[in-house]
Parts: structure tokens; C-alpha cells; sequence
């Protein structure tokens, strides 16, 4: 075993604050359970919020209604760009506006199931529970959703559901509730509730005492770095997909926020837990950037296939149905087109992996819509889809009501993240983490429509009620600006970015970021091997030593500097990525995201192995390629019982 | 594909500015617009040169990060599409493309394309909202909204907030930014309560920030990589003149 990938055990977590008793009372127990703040007292106390996605917005408005003082930082120009904009499908919610047999029960189990029993059942019932609250929320808001003839909401289904429970906005839910939530918060901000940091990034946490009592954060436009102190911190940064370079995460997304608070103490759990999305447009060469997703909302018309024979050259329309593969439909007859994410893009690297892939690269899959446009018309298909349809011809030049869809699954959701309670605080007193950046409810494989419904909650609903508690217990003093501990984490900031600045080496930030992405997508993406991960292992900290000796970061910390952000940002993946792989070294068994390919069934799906591994992994960081310690959280399943998952 | 890049470089906000001629040999057709600066600005940085700042962030034209002037026009030649989206199939090889900052006198240059958007949040914040505090929502369905309307209020929505419209309008107005979140909000029956309150507002703000008046020109719409539609801003017109002359939202 390499000394890299080397951890200890340390003691288990036994404390996750969920009440006991029937699932369907836990939240109300815990919102009577904890201590309140009074009105007058909420004024005088300060809660910054980094991030202003779905959750971080949400959050920020909310913590301001109530009359906290908040400070809401985001590295964008306004907090309206935040990635949960880019989010297409929809939300789900247990509304049974369809008569479908949806209940808020079916959607925790359906969560539970489909997180292949790797989340805390507590929490997935309290977001089932909550999900009905959202969509109320959002229609007084404003927010456009479609909506029927007789002016009532449209619902559709989604992958790994067999109901209509799905709320979308055409393809552009996300910005929809994304715009919901940033006009509450605008709001907040012009009634003096808010103060807004944009382009500010968040590079170290500020612990005072063993509590979260502040951040150091960088002006991105006139580089100065200066500490923010508060009464408690929130973290809602997001995921941290980028760590494979390519993915469909804005190209800002980063895992810096989180990071500097793993290394200050807060434990990270499930790291290799990704989310690798079946349905994104191919990548077409070296120069590519990025990827686009396109919406799992598509399989509902949709269908995917490959040629039966290995060097097929006709044209896709030539192709006769007799010479087509309709692979997921003839594996998985129950769901077809609309299994989860985790089993649609492994069938799809097995058909590319059996040389059957389609497009220049061969790495490809045909998503047609022939079919539904015979069907239902191509003006029906253009309303459902046409944003989505655009888009695709934008980047590929090619017209998808007319040609199918070529598509291979990308680097999309991370389930991974800072490890939290039920009242979603970190191990660090004092800061909370919502959202994509937490680990908590979607156990090793997120459903579709599920993210926007998470971020949403937490940000709504549970943190500025659980936040309270902490609050009105802590008995908080002031801190001093002066105090040790801010001087040495200001220190800290300012000698890494005067580090990063000095080396003036001979290869660009994301010279390295691109290899790093490459090893993390060859070792630790859609299928992982103990071989392959002891590989990634060994070239991480030496490709992370090369980073530190070699990198080039032009110009000064004093100004808008985008290759400074970027390097700082990609020094963490460089920590990170080591440590996502491993967590899927450790996990030898296959569940969700994570499959490793020793631990499989005879029909190749993953197999689990809940004997040894069920529990949530949280690490801690004891030095930088230092041993981390393995904390276990175990998970206990009472109303859902595990089983081998099935879709067929 | 060659191509002959004029790239505006601004240090800052006090320095001058200018172009700057630049060449990329070894660009691809299927590059985005944004690629061929990454592949410009890997080498600039190899050189010991300051690479290009630019703003961008989602690369799949949604966000509103991206904004710069390609050849004139606001994210270039194709149609409802965002710099990001924009691909060099478009281009001829060899050709000279010309690439400047959004200009406006409410978008101040932060530095080379990176410009000042502020503005756009203070407009939201002076009205572009419903109230609706955490918690005291009626039952989503209590409320049924005509499909016509909500499909109205959609378009409207679907706005990105990139400025283009304001790049492209000779006034440097932000009457399409302003419309279609009056246009939005007014066509939902949860808009009504603050409909005059909400135009009188983010008029007065729209204006306090530097944007210019409206002369139906239509060159906003035009440039505009959602495709809102030139209605909007009628419907801001009515909606002003109706809470101005106190009768109420027609």
C-alpha cells in the first residue's frame, strides 16, 4: 500500500441531533425541541452566509426576515449567477397533484432507495416532508412554473420515479427558482437587512475558541484581504465537481470554501461519492472547457440507443430499427429510458466500452426523439424542450428535431461534502454547511430534480430554524480583530496567495488542473479498481509537488486576477482529489456513483455491502498528505429496508 | 483556423484602454468564442504576458457572466445566442474579429471586457420582487394562473441579465432589463398588490443609475440572447403611466 493512501480509525459518530420516535414527527419535535432567539436579541447577531445559490440565497433572505444580521458573499458579479441557475429538469415534491400514488412517504422512500441506502433516513424524511412547503413558496414568489389550460401546475416524471411529481419551468428551472430566491434576497438587501459581498471569495475560516466566528475573504477586484467576524458561518459553496476538470459545473465552482474548512477541522464525508450525469453533450477535443448537460427531463421523450453491430456506419436516420440497440429499454424493461442517473451512464460506457459508441470519438449514445415527434408533434416536443433543443444545436451545429441526439455522461453532482447533523452543523461549533457543499441527504446517488428540492429546504426551512438553537445557546463574546487567532488566519491567506504568486514556474494553472482532471476521470469516475486508484494515489502528491515548484501565476494579488483565483482554487482540488480517491479505495464495496469494479452482481449492477460499509465515511484532515482519520457514522435503516435495487 | 484577434486590454478603471492586435493559429471550428480566449490567454501566460480578463461562469448561457462585443455587436453575430455559445464555425479562417467591453455609462470598466453590472442588482432590489416572506405561502394551487399569462410572465423571466440590451441601445438604456421584470412579475396575479409601487421604483432607480431613456429603436430586443420580446417595455410604458397618473394598473 502506498503511504499515501494510508488513514486511521478514529472514534465513531455516535451525536447526529435527530430526535427519536416516528419519522413522520422528528422535524416537528426538533423545530419544538430547539431553543428559540428572541426578537429583540436576532438584531444584534451577525451570520454570514458564503454562497448564493438556491441554498445560500434561500438562506440569506430568510436568516434577514427573521431580523439576523446577515452578510451573504458570493465570487460572481451578482448573487443571481450562481450555478443552481443552470439546473434544467425541474423539483420534485410530494404535492399528489397528479392522483398518482405520490405521498410524502413514497418520495422519502423513493430518495432512500434511490441513494442506494447511503443517506440518514431522518433527513430524507424531513426533506419529503418540506418539499410540499417549496413549491408554495415559489409560486407566491413568482416564480413561473408551467402551468395547464385550466391554469393549475404541470407535472412530469423523472429518473428513478414512477410518478408525476417533477415541477418544471420548460428547461430553465433552476434560473426560475434561482431568480425566486435572489429577488428575496434583494429585497432583504435593500431593506438593510443584507449586506452583499459580490466578487468576494471566501479563503479561510475563522475559528475563535473552537467556534466558527468569521471568514478572511478576498476582493476579487482590488485584491485586499480582510476578515469578516460573525456569530456563526454558513457554508453554501456548492459541489466540487470541477475536481475532474471537465464537468457540468460552472467553470468558478470550486471547493475552496469547503476545503479551508475541512483543514480548520470540519470533517468531509463520502468524497467519492459523483454524481456522473448520463445525458451531456460529448466532448469534441483538448480546447474543451467545459460541458453541457443536457436535461434527464429528455429520456421522458427520448429514447437511447446504439447501433447492434461494432463498426456501423450509416447515419443514424439510415439506420434501420431491426440494426438499433434500445439498450436501456431491453435491460431495464420496468423504468427503461427513466432509470436512475448512476445506471443510465453505466450502460452507456458499457455500450461505448463494447466499441458500439457513436460520433467522431465513438464516445456517444443516440437520445432520439423520432418517435415523440411522430407521436406527439413536433410543436408538443418544442414546448417542453425548445431551450433545450436550441442549446444542443448552439454547440454541436447539428438540428436535434431532425437528427438524434448524440450524448455520454459527464461529471455533474457531487452527494459528497462536509459532513453535518441533522440540524446541519458541521463538527465546528458554529458553522453550518447547506446545500450541494453538505453531504446529507442523497447517499451515494442523487435522483433527478432532488438538488434543487435539497437546496431549497435546507435554505428555507431547516437552517434558519436550527440555526437558532445554536445561537441562543452560545453565549458568544465579542472577538477581538486583533485576536491571535484572526491575525494568524489573515496571515495564513496572505502567505499562500504571496506563495502562489512568487513561484513564476513554467506551466499554467490549468495545465494542472487538466491532468488532475484526467486522473480523477480515469481512476475515480464511472468505474473504479483498486489498481487504478492506488495509480491515482501515487501521482496526486507528486503532481501536487510539481504544482507547488512549477506554476505560473501572472501579474499581483492587487488587482483582478483570475489566474490567482484559479490557482488557489485548483491547490485545494489538489488536496481534495486525493482524498476522494481514498474514500473509494476504502469502500470496497460498489453503491450508487461509486461503483468498483471487484463488487458487482452477475449482471454487472452494483453490489453493495452492507455488512461492512454502511455507514457515512467522515475524514479528517491531519496534514496535507498526511494519514487522514476515519470517523464512522452508521446508518440504520428502520422504514426502508435495504435490498440489491432493482429497476428492472 | 487562424485568427486575427483586437482585443481591448483597460488595466483598470483609471487607465485609458486600446486595442491590441493578437493572433490564435491553432484555433478549432468547434471551439466557443470563450475557448478561443482560454487558448489566447495560456499563452499570453507562458509568454509573461497578463492574460485577457473576461468575465464568464456557466458556459451554457444561463448565467449572464459572459458579455463582451464581437464585431460590434453585443455576444457577436448569431442570433439569441451568448458569447459562451457562440462557436467559431461562424468564422471565417483568417479573419480579424474585434472583441471590446460592454459600453455603457452605468457599466463602468473594471478591468479589460470585465465590466461593473451593479446597476442591475440595484434596479431588482428597488422593486423586482413579490414580497413573500419564508413561511407564509397560501397552497400552490389555491391561486390558478391562466396558461396565457404564466407563459407571458415565462418569457419575460427568462431574462439573464447579461446587459446586452443596454450594450446594443444607442441611450444605453436598460428599458428590456427593466421591462421584462415589470412584464414578469405584473402578469401574475401574486405580482398585483405591488404592481404601481414596484414601476415607480425601479424606474427611479433605473434612471439615478445612469441608463438612458427609450426611443423604441429596438435594437436591445434584437441583441438580446434570450429573445425577449420589444412588448415589454410597452408594458413598462403602460404599467408607469398608469400608477403616475393614479389609475391604476390597466
Amino acid at each position: 500500500m502506498s503511504m499515501y493512501s494510508d488513514f486511521t480509525i478514529g472514534d465513531p459518530i455516535v451525536d447526529t441531533a435527530a430526535p427519536d420516535g416516528p419519522i413522520e414527527s422528528r422535524w416537528e419535535n426538533r423545530r419544538f425541541g430547539v431553543k428559540l432567539v428572541s426578537p429583540a436579541n436576532k438584531r444584534k447577531m451577525k451570520v454570514i452566509v458564503v454562497g448564493t445559490g438556491l441554498a445560500g440565497g434561500s438562506a440569506a433572505a430568510s436568516l434577514a426576515e427573521l431580523g439576523y444580521q446577515v452578510s451573504s458573499f458570493c465570487y460572481q458579479d451578482s448573487p443571481r449567477r450562481a450555478h443552481s441557475i443552470a439546473a434544467q429538469g425541474g423539483i420534485n415534491a410530494a404535492k399528489n397533484y397528479r392522483n398518482d400514488g405520490d405521498s410524502i412517504h413514497r418520495l422519502f422512500y423513493d430518495t432512500v432507495k434511490g441513494g442506494d441506502f447511503r443517506s440518514r433516513e431522518s433527513n430524507v424524511h424531513r426533506l419529503a416532508e418540506i418539499s410540499v412547503a417549496i413549491i408554495d413558496q415559489c409560486v407566491a414568489q413568482g416564480v413561473p412554473f408551467a402551468r395547464e389550460y385550466g391554469g393549475l401546475l404541470d407535472n412530469r416524471s423523472f429518473g428513478g420515479a414512477q410518478v408525476s411529481r417533477t415541477f418544471y419551468a420548460k428547461g430553465q428551472t433552476g434560473q426560475q427558482l434561482l431568480l425566486g430566491a435572489y429577488q428575496a434576497l434583494e429585497r432583504q438587501i435593500d431593506a438593510g437587512g443584507v449586506t452583499m459581498y459580490s466578487r468576494h471569495e471566501m479563503l479561510d475560516l475563522v475559528v475563535v475558541d473552537g467556534r466558527a466566528r468569521g471568514i478572511v475573504a478576498r476582493d476579487l477586484v482590488s485584491g485586499e484581504i480582510r476578515t469578516h467576524l460573525a456569530d456563526a458561518v454558513v457554508i453554501a459553496s456548492g459541489g466540487y465537481g470541477n475536481v475532474f476538470y471537465l464537468s457540468t459545473n460552472a467553470k468558478g465552482c470550486n471547493v475552496t470554501a469547503g476545503w479551508r474548512a475541512h483543514r480548520k477541522g470540519a470533517l468531509f464525508a463520502n468524497p467519492c461519492y459523483t454524481q456522473i450525469h448520463p445525458t451531456c453533450i460529448p466532448v469534441s477535443g483538448d480546447h474543451q472547457s467545459k460541458l453541457t448537460l443536457m436535461s434527464e427531463s429528455l429520456r421522458n421523450d427520448g429514447r437511447v440507443w446504439v447501433p447492434k453491430e461494432i463498426g456501423e456506419s450509416r447515419p443514424p436516420n439510415e439506420i434501420p430499427e431491426s440494426d438499433r440497440d434500445y439498450f436501456l429499454e431491453r435491460q431495464y424493461p420496468a423504468f427503461g429510458n427513466l432509470v436512475p442517473r448512476d445506471i443510465a451512464s453505466r450502460a452507456a460506457k458499457a455500450v461505448c466500452d463494447a466499441k458500439r459508441g457513436v460520433g467522431p470519438t465513438g464516445l456517444g449514445v443516440y437520445l432520439d426523439f423520432a418517435t415523440s415527434i411522430e407521436w406527439l408533434g413536433r410543436p408538443a416536443i418544442a414546448a417542453k424542450y425548445g431551450n433545450l433543443f436550441q442549446i444542443y444545436d448552439r454547440i454541436t451545429g447539428e438540428d436535434p428535431y431532425t437528427v438524434p441526439m448524440r450524448i455520454y455522461p459527464a461529471v455533474h453532482y457531487t452527494m459528497g461534502g462536509l459532513w453535518v447533523d441533522y440540524d446541519l452543523q458541521s463538527t465546528i461549533p458554529g458553522m453550518f454547511v447547506i446545500g450541494e457543499a453538505n453531504f446529507s441527504d442523497h447517499g451515494a446517488n442523487r435522483l433527478g430534480a432532488s438538488a434543487l428540492m435539497q437546496g431549497l429546504a435546507d435554505g428555507y426551512f431547516v437552517l434558519p430554524n436550527t440555526i437558532g438553537n445554536y445561537l441562543a445557546g452560545a453565549r458568544l463574546s465579542p472577538v477581538d480583530p486583533g485576536a491571535d487567532e484572526v491575525r494568524a488566519t489573515e496571515a495564513e491567506v496572505n502567505g499562500r496567495i504571496e506563495h502562489l504568486l512568487s513561484i513564476d514556474g513554467d506551466r499554467t494553472v490549468d495545465s494542472f488542473h487538466r491532468e488532475l482532471g484526467h486522473l480523477m476521470w480515469d481512476y475515480c469516475g464511472m468505474e473504479r479498481t483498486e489498481e487504478g486508484l492506488r495509480k491515482a494515489l501515487d501521482r496526486i502528491p507528486e503532481l501536487r509537488r510539481e504544482f507547488w515548484s512549477s506554476v505560473k501565476v501572472p501579474g499581483t494579488g492587487a488587482q483582478l486576477n483570475q489566474s490567482l483565483e484559479k490557482a488557489g482554487r485548483v491547490a485545494d482540488f489538489l488536496e481534495l482529489g486525493e482524498l476522494m480517491c481514498l474514500d473509494a479505495l476504502h469502500r470496497t464495496e460498489s453503491c450508487g456513483g461509486h461503483f468498483r469494479a471487484e463488487s458487482q452482481t452477475e449482471d454487472g449492477e452494483a453490489a453493495r455491502d452492507d455488512e461492512n460499509f454502511s455507514y457515512a465515511a467522515a475524514w479528517e484532515f491531519t496534514g496535507r498528505g498526511e494519514a487522514p482519520v476515519l470517523h464512522k457514522e452508521d446508518l440504520t435503516f428502520t422504514y426502508v429496508t435495504p435490498s440489491q435495487r432493482s429497476y428492472k | 483556423m487562424e485568427l486575427n484577434l483586437r482585443i481591448w486590454r483597460q488595466a483598470g478603471a483609471a487607465d485609458k484602454g486600446r486595442l491590441v492586435a493578437y493572433r490564435v493559429d491553432d484555433a478549432s471550428e468547434d471551439m466557443s468564442f470563450l475557448e478561443l480566449l482560454d487558448v489566447l490567454n495560456e499563452k499570453l501566460i507562458l509568454d509573461g504576458d497578463e492574460p485577457v480578463a473576461f468575465d464568464h461562469d456557466c458556459r451554457e448561457g444561463i448565467c449572464g457572466s459572459c458579455a463582451m462585443v464581437i464585431n460590434g455587436e453585443p455576444h457577436g453575430p448569431q442570433k439569441a445566442t451568448t458569447s459562451c455559445q457562440l462557436h467559431l464555425r461562424h468564422f471565417r479562417d483568417g479573419e480579424t474579429i474585434t472583441i471590446e467591453p460592454f459600453r455603457a455609462a452605468a457599466f463602468p470598466v473594471i478591468k479589460d471586457l470585465v465590466v461593473d453590472r451593479g446597476a442591475f442588482d440595484r434596479i431588482i432590489a428597488s422593486g423586482g420582487y413579490i414580497s413573500a416572506p419564508t413561511g407564509a405561502a397560501p397552497d400552490a394551487h389555491a391561486t390558478p394562473v391562466p396558461k396565457a399569462r404564466s407563459d407571458r410572465a415565462f418569457t419575460a423571466a427568462a431574462c439573464i441579465g447579461c446587459g446586452a440590451c443596454v450594450a446594443a441601445c444607442p441611450n444605453g438604456s436598460a428599458s428590456l432589463f427593466l421591462g421584462a421584470k415589470i412584464t414578469h412579475l405584473g402578469e401574475l396575479p401574486q405580482g398585483q398588490p405591488e404592481r404601481a409601487d414596484r414601476v415607480v421604483r425601479m424606474v427611479a432607480t433605473h434612471d439615478a443609475e445612469g441608463f438612458g431613456g427609450c426611443t423604441n429603436v429596438g435594437a436591445c430586443s434584437s441583441a438580446c440572447p434570450k429573445e425577449i420580446p420589444l412588448d415589454v417595455i410597452s408594458q413598462l410604458n403602460r404599467d408607469y403611466l398608469a400608477a403616475t397618473s393614479g389609475r391604476g394598473p390597466a
